[in-house]
C-alpha cells in the first residue's frame, strides 16, 4: 500500500469514528413513551425523564422483545416502579442498571454491555464496513490500475462500444 | 372429499417438482433439447396443481369446514368473510402453502413469458426453482400438512388471533412472501449462471426485474407491517427491531444492494461475481428469515410456530441451499471475468460504495439479531439485543450512505471528475446545511437528530432536483422544451429519482417523529381537556357497546374497518372513547379510540384514534377505567411528520414500479423488433 493510500485509509477510519460519535449524540434525543401509567409518573420531571430513558433499555422479562417502558405486563410495571424507587433513593443511572442486572442477569438489558464477550456484537458493524471498504477499495485500485489510460468520457467510442450501444438502443422500444 | 383432493394435488405437485428439478438440468448438461423443454410444461402444471390445492384450502376456510384441523384451530363461523379468507395464511401451515403457491407462480411466469430466454439458462433456472419448491413442499407435506382431518368434528373453531383480524396485517404476509420468493428467482438465475459459467448483460436484464419486483413487494410488506404496528399495538411505535422485523429487513437491504449492482453488470459488464454473490445472499437471508419466523428459535411477537422438528427441517433446507450455492460459487466464480474497467471515482465506484455500506449494515443487523443465540451457545449467558442497540449502531450506516447518495447519482460511468460533481451540487449542499441550521435554531434543546436527519433528507431531494434540472436543460432551455425533455427520459431514470426522493421523505419522517414527539399520559374525567403539543383534546366520555349491539355512536365512524366488517359481522365488544380535537379552543375533528374485546379468543385489543395530516398525527389511545370513579387512562401524542415515514416508502415502491415498466425490463418484450437477436445474443 502506498503512503498516500494509508493516509486516506486513516482519514476514512477517523471519519467513521466521527459519524459513530455523532450518532451516539443523536440517539440521546428524547424518545416516545408508552405503557407508563399516570400514577407511576414522578413529580420531579428531570428524574422522570431519567426513569423513562432507563426503562427503554430494560427488557420486560415475561414479554417478547419489549422494553418495560412499552409493555403492559404487570412485571413491567413492577420494574418501572422499582427503577423510580432507586432513582428517588439517589442512585445514578448506571447504578440502577447494575442493580437490575444483579437481580435478573444481563438478559434484562436491551443494549448489550460493552464487554469482551460482547465485543463481536459491537465490533460487527464497523468491522464489516472496514473490511468491505478495504476489499472494495483495493479492488477499485487494481481496476483503476488496469485502466490508467482510460479515455475520458468525451472520447469517441471504439467500434466495439459503438456496436454494443447499437444493440442496447435497439432493445429500447 | 374435496379436502383430500387438495392434499392429493399437493402431493402430485411435489412429484412434478421432483421431475422439474432433475430432467431439465440433465438435459441442459447433455444438450438434449427435448429434456430442457420439459421444464416449461412442468412449471405450468405445478402451478395449476398447487393453485387447486390452495383454492380447496381456501374453500374449507370460507365454508368453515371444521372437520379440517387447521380450520378448526384458526377460524370461527362468526368471523367476517374477509378474515376467513385471510385466515388461510394467518397460521403456520397455510402460510407455508401460500409461500409455495407464490414460488410456483413465479416459476410459471418464467415458463410462460420467458420465451426469449436462452433455453439452457431457462431450464437450469427453472430446475433450481423446482429444487426450492421440492424442499418447501416436502416441508409442508411431512411436517406441516394443512389438510389433516379432525375426528370428532368440533362445533365451532378456535378463532384467528384478533391482532391478525385487521386489513393491515391480513395483507402483510402475502407481500412479504412475494418479496422473499421474488428473490428466489434471482437466486435461481444466479445458480443457473454459475452452472453455465456465464454472466452477461442479458442475464442482468433478466434478473433485475425480478429483484425489482421482489424489492417493491418487500418494501410494501414492511410498510404495511410497520403502519399496522403503529395504529394497532397502541403506543404508536412503528419499528421495534424485533427479530422477525429484522428477518424481512435484511433481505430488503441486500435486495437494494443487488438492484444497484445489477445495473453495473447490465451497463458496464462489471461486478459480475459480486452480483451473483448478492443474489445468493439475498435469498439465503430470506430463508434465514423464514427459519427465524417459522422455528420460533428467537421468541418474538410473531413466532406462532414453535416446534423443534420444523425448525430442524428448515435449518436443513437452509444449510443445503446456502452451503450448496456458496460451494458452487467458490468453485465457478473465479472463472468469470469482468470486462468493463473503471476508475475508483465513477458511477461504478459509487455503486460499489453503496453496496459495501448496504451489505455491511445488513451483516450488522444479522449479527445483532443472532447474537443472543451465539452468546448462549458460547458461554450459556442469556443476553438481549434490542432497539436501543440497533438505533445506535445502524444510524451511522445510513448517515454515510445518504451523504454520498446525491454525489454518486451524478457521477458519470467509467471515470468521473469529483470536483465537477461537487460544483454541480454545491447549492444543494448549502441549502441542506441551511435547513439543518434553521431547524437546529428553531427547536428547543440541542439534540442533533432532527437537524441532521432533515438536512440529509433535503440533501437527497435537492440532489434529485439538480439532476432533473440538468437533464431538462434548465435554466437555459425554455420551460416547454424542458418538460418535453423530461417526459422523454427513460422510465428507469424516473424510477431512480422517485425511489431516492421517497427515501428522503421517509428519513425526514423518522427524524421528526423521533426527535419532536409530544406525549401526555393522564387520568382524564369526561369533559376534561388534555393539552398535547399545540392542541387541546377534550375527552367526551366512553360508550360501552356489547357484542352484537348496533354499532352506532353519535359522531363516531364505525371503527377503521367498518367498511370491511359491516354491522352483522362484528365479533367483538368494545368501549369507545370519544374525543374532540381542539385547536385554539375551536373543534377540529372528532376522534374515537376503542378498547375491544374478542370473546372467542378471549383477547383485548386497542384501536388507536389517529387524526392524520401532512404535518402531524394526533394519536389517542384509550387505557383502562379507574376501579373507583369515572376517570379513564388516556395517552395522547402529537407526532410530527408521522405519515411521511410510510408515504416515503410508498413513493420508493412507486419508483420501483415505474422502473419496472421501462420497456427494456418488460418481461418478454425484449427485442420484439429484432427477432433475429434473442436476449442471449446481447452479450455474446
Amino acid at each position: 500500500m502506498t503512503r498516500p493510500g494509508l493516509k486516506r485509509l486513516v482519514h476514512g477510519v477517523l471519519a467513521f469514528g466521527l459519524v459513530v460519535t455523532l450518532s451516539a449524540v443523536l440517539s440521546v434525543a428524547p424518545k416516545p413513551a408508552l405503557a407508563v401509567q399516570p400514577d407511576e409518573i414522578l413529580q420531579d420531571s428531570a428524574l422522570e425523564a431519567r426513569a423513562r430513558k432507563i426503562s427503554e433499555d430494560i427488557r420486560c422479562l415475561v414479554c417478547r422483545n419489549e422494553s418495560i417502558d412499552a409493555s403492559h405486563a404487570d412485571l413491567a410495571r413492577d420494574l418501572r416502579l422499582l427503577v423510580r424507587e432507586r432513582l428517588v433513593a439517589g442512585d445514578s443511572d448506571s447504578e440502577v442498571k447494575d442493580y437490575l442486572v444483579e437481580r435478573y442477569g444481563e438478559y434484562v438489558l436491551l443494549t448489550p454491555r460493552f464487554t469482551a464477550a460482547n465485543a463481536f456484537i459491537w465490533a460487527s458493524g464497523p468491522a464489516l464496513l472496514l473490511m468491505g471498504g478495504l476489499i472494495g477499495w483495493l479492488w477499485l485500485r487494481r481496476q483503476g490500475g488496469q485502466d490508467r489510460d482510460a479515455r475520458s468520457v468525451d472520447a469517441p467510442l471504439n467500434p466495439e462500444e459503438k456496436e454494443a450501444l447499437d444493440r442496447m438502443t435497439h432493445y429500447r422500444r | 372429499m374435496l379436502v383430500e383432493l387438495g392434499h392429493f394435488a399437493l402431493i402430485l405437485a411435489f412429484v412434478v417438482s421432483l421431475f422439474q428439478m432433475t430432467v431439465p438440468l440433465i438435459g441442459a448438461e447433455r444438450g438434449w433439447q427435448d429434456w430442457m423443454r420439459a421444464a416449461q410444461p412442468a412449471a405450468l402444471v405445478q402451478f395449476a396443481l398447487v393453485g387447486i390445492s390452495f383454492a380447496i384450502l381456501t374453500q374449507a376456510f370460507i365454508a368453515s369446514d371444521f372437520s379440517v384441523k387447521l380450520v378448526a384451530d384458526h377460524s370461527h363461523s362468526a368471523k367476517p368473510l374477509l378474515y376467513r379468507i385471510t385466515g388461510v395464511w394467518g397460521n403456520h401451515e397455510g402460510s407455508l402453502l401460500l409461500w409455495v403457491l407464490i414460488l410456483v407462480l413465479f416459476g410459471a411466469m418464467v415458463a410462460a413469458f420467458g420465451r426469449r430466454l436462452p433455453l439452457p439458462l431457462k431450464s437450469r433456472a427453472l430446475a433450481v426453482q423446482a429444487m426450492i419448491g421440492t424442499a418447501f413442499m416436502a416441508f409442508t407435506l411431512f411436517t406441516s400438512n394443512p389438510f389433516v382431518r379432525l375426528d370428532p368434528v368440533p362445533a365451532d373453531g378456535g378463532d384467528l388471533n384478533p391482532l391478525l383480524q385487521d386489513p393491515g396485517l391480513a395483507f402483510h404476509p402475502p407481500f412479504l412472501y412475494i418479496g422473499y420468493v421474488g428473490l428466489s428467482m434471482a437466486f435461481s438465475f444466479a445458480v443457473a449462471a454459475l452452472i453455465e459459467g456465464r454472466v452477461d448483460a442479458a442475464w442482468a436484464r433478466w434478473v433485475r426485474p425480478w429483484t425489482l419486483a421482489a424489492w417493491v413487494a418487500l418494501t410494501l410488506g414492511i410498510t404495511l407491517g410497520s403502519y399496522w404496528a403503529y395504529y394497532e399495538l397502541g403506543w404508536g411505535g412503528w419499528w421495534f427491531w424485533d427479530p422477525v422485523e429484522n428477518a424481512s429487513f435484511m433481505p430488503w437491504l441486500v435486495a437494494a444492494a443487488l438492484l444497484h449492482s445489477a445495473v453495473v453488470v447490465e451497463k458496464r459488464a462489471s461486478l459480475k461475481v459480486w452480483t451473483i454473490l448478492l443474489a445468493i445472499l439475498a435469498f439465503s437471508l430470506s430463508l434465514v428469515g423464514t427459519f427465524i419466523v417459522r422455528s420460533g428459535v428467537i421468541t418474538s411477537v410473531h413466532a406462532f410456530a414453535t416446534d423443534p422438528t420444523r425448525g430442524v427441517f428448515i435449518l436443513g433446507i437452509l444449510a443445503i441451499a446456502v452451503l450448496g450455492s456458496l460451494a458452487l460459487f467458490a468453485w465457478r466464480a473465479p472463472s468469470m471475468r469482468s470486462e468493463g474497467v473503471f476508475q475508483p471515482v465513477s458511477r461504478e465506484g459509487a455503486l460499489v460504495y453503496n453496496n459495501v455500506v448496504l451489505a455491511a449494515s445488513a451483516g450488522m443487523v444479522f449479527v445483532g439479531t443472532l447474537a443472543p443465540l451465539f452468546r448462549e451457545y458460547i458461554d450459556g449467558t442469556k443476553i438481549s439485543v434490542g432497539a436501543p442497540f440497533f438505533d445506535l449502531v445502524f444510524t451511522p450506516f445510513m448517515v454515510i450512505l445518504f451523504l454520498a447518495l446525491p454525489l454518486g447519482a451524478l457521477m458519470s460511468w467509467k471515470r468521473a471528475d469529483f470536483g465537477k460533481v461537487v460544483s454541480r451540487l454545491w447549492w444543494a449542499g448549502a441549502a441542506a446545511l441551511a435547513i439543518g441550521g434553521i431547524v437546529w435554531g428553531l427547536q428547543t434543546g440541542t439534540a442533533l437528530l432532527a437537524p441532521v436527519g432533515l438536512a440529509l433528507a433535503a440533501w437527497m431531494v435537492l440532489g434529485v432536483v439538480v439532476e432533473l434540472g440538468e437533464r431538462a436543460g434548465l435554466p437555459k432551455a425554455d420551460p416547454l422544451t424542458a418538460l418535453r425533455r423530461l417526459a422523454r427520459l427513460p422510465r428507469a431514470e424516473w424510477g431512480k429519482w422517485l425511489a431516492h426522493a421517497g427515501l428522503a421523505v421517509t428519513t425526514a419522517g423518522i427524524a421528526a417523529i423521533t426527535a419532536w414527539e409530544q406525549e401526555r399520559i393522564v387520568l382524564a374525567e369526561p369533559g376534561e381537556i388534555i393539552e398535547v403539543g399545540s392542541y387541546g383534546l377534550r375527552f367526551d366520555g366512553v360508550d360501552e357497546i356489547p357484542l352484537g349491539a348496533p354499532f352506532l355512536v353519535a359522531g363516531c365512524e364505525v371503527g377503521q374497518d367498518a367498511w370491511l366488517k359491516g354491522d352483522e359481522g362484528r365479533n367483538f365488544s368494545t368501549a369507545m372513547g370519544r374525543f374532540t380535537l381542539l385547536s385554539d379552543g375551536e373543534p377540529v375533528s372528532t376522534l374515537c379510540a376503542e378498547k375491544r374485546f374478542y370473546p372467542v379468543a378471549r383477547t383485548p385489543t386497542t384501536e388507536a384514534a389517529i387524526d392524520s395530516n401532512l404535518w402531524r398525527d394526533v394519536y389517542v389511545v384509550l387505557g383502562d377505567k379507574q376501579v373507583e370513579g369515572t376517570a379513564w387512562t388516556v395517552r395522547a401524542y402529537e407526532k410530527p411528520l408521522a405519515i411521511w415515514i410510510w408515504w416515503g416508502a410508498v413513493i420508493m415502491s412507486i419508483g420501483g414500479l415505474v422502473s419496472l415498466t421501462d420497456g427494456r425490463y418488460r418481461v418478454g418484450a425484449i427485442s420484439k423488433r429484432r427477432q433475429a437477436a434473442p436476449a442471449g445474443a446481447t452479450a455474446a
